[in-house]
């Protein structure tokens, strides 16, 4: 049986982002609010 | 497991209604699809984080002012979200190439630094000198064609026409300048290589 040379893909067993990206976004998400003024949004990070 | 019971609809109109919680069901249960998704498409560990932060970050800000339509479509539309983003980051690295150099390709197989090194310079330096040294050794015919010839880049005719004797003369010069310079260098043994 003909050999096969081509490129094993590489193995990825953990392929998540880490925690503190996760941590970030969720942090960013409490920080972020929208404040409503008649007809328009504005967006606001606190800290 | 509970979480599992609450579909994805349910836990984007609570997130929007204020249960902060409920993003950090919908990031976990998904990151490993959206990561998954982003890496196969970049290969690389940071971009893809990188492209995985900007896509929630657009996912979170969109929930926040009640742009995003609740269809039962949350995952395909932050695949949709980061597919965009691969292709900003693409287009990004179109216009400003980078080369990691971490596959089997070295780019630098192929993009030399012209420039000497400090220890190939020195060597240059020597040779060059040497080669001097050899060449004030020549009767003055001989030196005079060339150095015309090799330093000054002056053609044969210009040669015969400066110091008034024919082509042939001046070829005839210069090859014994050769033939001379090559019988001092052996004879010397001299190294003129770098």
């Amino acid at each position: 049986m003909a050999k096969l040379y081509s490129e094993c893909s590489p193995k990825n067993d953990n392929l998540t982002p880490k925690e503190e990206t996760v941590d970030f976004l969720l942090n960013y998400s409490k920080a972020l609010s929208v404040i409503h003024y008649k007809n328009l949004k504005f967006e606001a990070l606190q800290n | 497991m509970r979480h599992e019971l609450i579909t994805d609809a349910v836990l984007v109109k609570n997130y929007m209604d204020g249960d902060e919680s409920a993003l950090s069901v919908l990031i976990h249960r998904h990151k490993q699809k959206i990561y998954s998704f982003i890496y196969s498409k970049v290969f690389d560990r940071d971009i893809t984080e990188d492209i995985f932060q900007d896509a929630f970050i657009k996912v979170i800000k969109n929930l926040k002012l009640g742009k995003y339509n609740e269809e039962g479509k949350f995952l395909p539309w932050v695949m949709r979200i980061s597919h965009n983003l691969v292709i900003d980051h693409f287009r990004r690295n179109n216009r400003m190439p980078k080369f990691d150099n971490s596959g089997d390709f070295n780019i630098f197989s192929v993009l030399g630094d012209s420039s000497l090194n400090a220890e190939k310079r020195l060597i240059k330096d020597q040779v060059d000198s040497d080669l001097r040294r050899v060449i004030e050794e020549l009767p003055e015919d001989q030196k005079e064609v060339l150095m015309m010839r090799m330093y000054k880049d002056m053609s044969f005719k210009e040669i015969s026409e400066r110091t008034g004797v024919s082509i042939n003369t001046a070829l005839g010069r210069m090859r014994y300048a050769l033939i001379n310079l090559r019988k001092v260098i052996e004879k010397n043994n001299i190294i003129l290589t770098n």
